[in-house]
């Protein structure tokens, strides 16, 4: 009975739900640390380099390889069996992982001399220098240490111009080649005749043609020094082959790298994976075509829907007459909100890409019909859809904000004799922005982490070719893209070789968490900048 | 016949109920011509307002108000919370139109112009009569921005007139010498009275005819709201001021003439002195003495 008291007043007096609201919030907390804790500690260490350890079996075999982790499954008496998974590389000759049982390794070293080479084939080899190759002739001992080092730097540089020349010079001779072709196939089915014609075509054709096989031969010849080097490496059940150097993208001994060395090569392989392209079907490389597909879908989803929401929210706010069909409409936009973002995916396949996409391929792009330019997914295509998607979080945002701009302001812009107009524009706009910023905040957190709809509406696997470049008209807004969070799909859930595309999964979240948090400091920014200018200034 | 004696005469024939009645309908129209007639001379008339009823919607918010304001002079309207004096200031510049089913028959005429002609354009009307509002609504913008704000919307953009007005319109709300270094500043940042000082300097930046006051001082403390008592007396010179005050000592203080509103109705109008000191009707009197409202 009286403990019954003590519980009822405990209640009246809410330090129950104190305790009730605080957990709630600590649970929380919890949650999104945990989150960003597990993402962060794995996804910082995957350009470490890891020390590798040679392991002598008992039954006779040795592999070297990274110890990446451990786990005790039960063995077939049903006692407890430690293993270790081991990353052997090598991926030409087996498996790229390995599970070793801990009862079976008889010895564990750790040699100073094993090499790690980064190849664009076959993924990571790990094993020792034997010789270097050079037009054939073998080269051996530690002089093949130095002319690594020596020849490696030269094979990278001419990588780089080829790399440019394709790029650049051969990518622009191939659109002008296309759009010539393109006339010409014209002309050729005009009725009347057009043959001089033809043979100008033809002969800008040649002049492009001549260019094209100068540039190709270029590359042929950077590409045929490298070609004359090789490494001779030996794995660690002692098979020696030749790694041609043009395969070659990095190599290092991580057991014989001090911690600055090791450190510099973290900062080396973090710039790679900021700026360079994927490569090895997205488990290597870098991720830079969808870092710049994620921020431009980004900005050109919040330029499309802040307008648009801005003003229907203006409308609901300022124009509309209350009564049943504003209730109605605002019941709608409330409930697009809930929608699953598929469903706009699938609204902005239909209607975007074959509807709009389509009208417009045949009005303009009929000539290189069936392959379609704006009828098929695309970058557009892709912001619209979201720019739909997040539209009611700005309509909301802004209407709120309109009708938090106080009634009295409102009236002493009209008692003033101003016009509603006037008054919206010079009033209730300026005092209402940081509102609207608030909602194009929410709308960026929305649509950046949006992966569902971008499958359907424009991002591909693969598309180095960026929608901004240097090849006129400079933006091309048809281009498929890449997208941090379709990458991370496609890399964890869609790869062949998943234990190595695991790290890699993690890093990319990190890096669109970052992404989206400096997106939104961005745009936090210059809510507080108009803020204060609205505040203080005159406009 | 004069006042007086029709009233002595009513109230010996009538019943209680139909007397009180027909004692202020007598008043209401003697007394529009007993302020005309003063000893110091005639009053100019500014704003005529006639048989005004407003609804909203079913509900009648003021019956059949008929009043003539002169020029030149500060008229208040007194009365308990819900009288509707604020709603027949609010007519006066047509700020009831942006109320949803308000209805308003009668007519206000402003210059012998009546400003519920369908023709009339409201925007220049508004341009045409200040307004003080009982909360002071700066704009979230600078306090020059402010001042300047009436101007800016009728197209000005000479920054040579937009600097003159800005200065002369707050030496004329007498903050001038407060704000002067800090016209750039925001005008949230201002205290409330000097908020209110700049909302009067706003009204009589667009140099208006009449200005409207409603509760000016309500949300002041007393050396604030004797700053703005001090400055309604100075632009009475200038503009014809009404004001709608709760505080019957202001009434008193700052007013020429005085009208007493009670539920909806005109009870007395009359000269300042007049409503305090002598009141025809015994409503009132009870109100000005504070036995009610």
């Amino acid at each position: 009975m009286n403990s019954i008291e003590k519980l009822k007043k405990m209640f009246t007096r809410g330090e129950a739900f104190v305790w009730l609201t605080g957990s709630a919030m600590g649970l929380c907390l919890v949650l999104v640390f945990g989150l960003i804790f597990v993402i962060v500690i794995n996804g910082m260490g995957m350009f470490w380099p890891h020390q590798v350890t040679e392991f002598k079996l008992k039954e006779g075999p040795v592999y070297v390889g990274i110890h990446t982790r451990s786990e005790v499954v039960k063995d077939e008496q049903g006692g407890k069996l430690e293993r270790y998974q081991v990353k052997v590389g090598n991926r030409e000759s087996g498996a790229d992982f390995m599970w070793m049982d801990v009862p079976k390794v008889e010895a564990k070293a750790i040699p100073k001399d094993v090499i790690v080479l980064e190849r664009f084939e076959y993924g990571d080899f790990i094993g020792y220098v034997s010789g270097f190759q050079q037009d054939g002739v073998l080269v051996p001992g530690a002089d093949a240490k130095a002319l690594l080092a020596e020849k490696l730097p030269q094979a990278q540089e001419a990588f780089k111009k080829v790399s440019h020349i394709q790029r650049g010079e051969m990518e622009n001779i191939a659109t002008k080649v296309n759009k010539l072709k393109l006339r010409k196939d014209k002309l050729a089915k005009a009725t009347s005749d057009k043959s001089q014609e033809i043979a100008k075509l033809d002969a800008q054709l040649a002049v492009l043609l001549a260019e094209n096989n100068k540039h190709s031969a270029r590359i042929l010849d950077l590409n045929k020094d490298p070609a004359r080097y090789g490494l001779v490496v030996k794995s660690a059940d002692g098979v020696e082959r030749v790694v041609p150097m043009p395969n070659i993208v990095r190599y290092y001994y991580p057991n014989d790298m001090s911690f600055f060395q090791k450190t510099g090569h973290y900062g080396a392989k973090v710039w790679e994976f900021l700026f360079a392209e994927p490569r090895e079907s997205n488990t290597e490389g870098g991720v830079y075509p969808a870092i710049f597909g994620t921020v431009l879908m980004t900005l050109l989803m919040s330029v499309a829907v802040t307008p648009f929401g801005v003003l229907t929210a203006f409308y609901l706010g300022e124009y509309a007459k209350d009564g049943i069909f504003l209730k109605l409409v605002r019941i709608a936009v409330n409930n697009l909100a809930g929608v699953p973002s598929i469903v706009f995916g699938v609204f902005g396949l239909g209607f975007l890409v074959y509807g709009v996409g389509g009208g417009i391929d045949r009005l303009f792009y009929s000539d290189i019909l069936p392959t379609p330019t704006f009828g098929t997914g695309g970058l557009i295509w892709a912001s619209l859809t979201l720019a739909l998607l997040t539209l009611p979080v700005v309509i909301v945002a802004t209407e709120e904000s309109i009708a938090a701009v106080p009634r009295g302001v409102k009236e002493g812009s009209l008692a003033m004799g101003a016009s509603k107009f006037q008054t919206i524009l010079k009033v209730v706009l300026p005092a209402s922005v940081p509102g609207i910023m608030t909602g194009v905040i929410l709308a960026i957190a929305r649509g950046a982490g949006e992966v569902a709809p971008l499958m359907i509406t424009g991002v591909a696997k693969m598309a180095t070719e960026l929608p901004l470049d240097g090849n006129a008209p400079y933006f091309h807004p048809e281009r498929k893209i890449m997208h941090l969070g379709f990458h991370i799909y496609d890399v964890g859930f869609q790869s062949p070789n998943i234990e190595a595309s695991k790290p890699m999964v993690f890093t990319t979240a990190l890096l669109l968490l970052v992404i989206v948090l400096a997106l939104n400091i961005v745009a936090i920014v210059i809510r507080d900048h108009v803020k204060k200018k609205y505040r203080t200034g005159a406009f | 016949m004069s006042n007086e004696s029709l009233i002595a005469k009513t109230k010996n024939v009538m019943p209680e109920e139909t007397k009180k009645r027909v004692e202020s309908e007598v008043q209401m129209k003697s007394l529009k011509t007993s302020i005309a007639e003063t000893p110091e001379g005639t009053y100019a008339t500014c704003i005529d307002i006639k048989k005004l009823n407003l609804y909203y919607g079913t509900k009648q918010a003021l019956y059949d108000i008929s009043l003539t304001i002169p020029r030149h002079q500060v008229t208040a309207f007194i009365g308990p919370s819900g009288c509707g004096k604020s709603t027949l200031l609010r007519c006066l510049n047509r700020m009831n139109d942006l109320v949803d089913n308000v209805r308003i028959d009668g007519e206000v005429l402003i210059d012998s112009k009546n400003i519920y002609n369908p023709e009339l354009d409201v925007i220049n009307l508004r341009k045409n009569i200040g307004m003080v509002f009982q909360k002071s609504n700066p704009f979230p913008k600078s306090i020059y921005e402010n001042v300047a704000y009436g101007l800016r919307i009728a197209g000005i953009t000479n920054k040579k007139i937009l600097d003159e007005v800005v200065e002369s319109s707050l030496k004329g709300a007498a903050l001038w010498e407060e704000a002067k270094d800090r016209l750039n500043d925001s005008a949230l940042g201002l205290s409330g009275g000097q908020q209110q000082r700049l909302c009067i300097a706003r009204a009589i930046a667009i140099k208006p005819e009449v200005i409207l006051m409603d509760e000016p001082a309500s949300a002041l403390d007393p050396i604030a709201t004797g700053k703005i008592e001090e400055l309604i007396l100075q632009l009475k010179d200038r503009y014809t001021i009404v004001i709608v005050t709760h505080n019957m000592q202001q009434a008193a203080r700052i007013s020429d003439l005085t009208a007493f509103f009670y539920l909806g109705k005109l009870i007395e109008y009359d000269k300042t002195r007049t409503i305090f000191m002598n009141p025809t009707i015994k409503q009132t009197e009870d109100y000005v003495t504070g036995r009610f409202g």
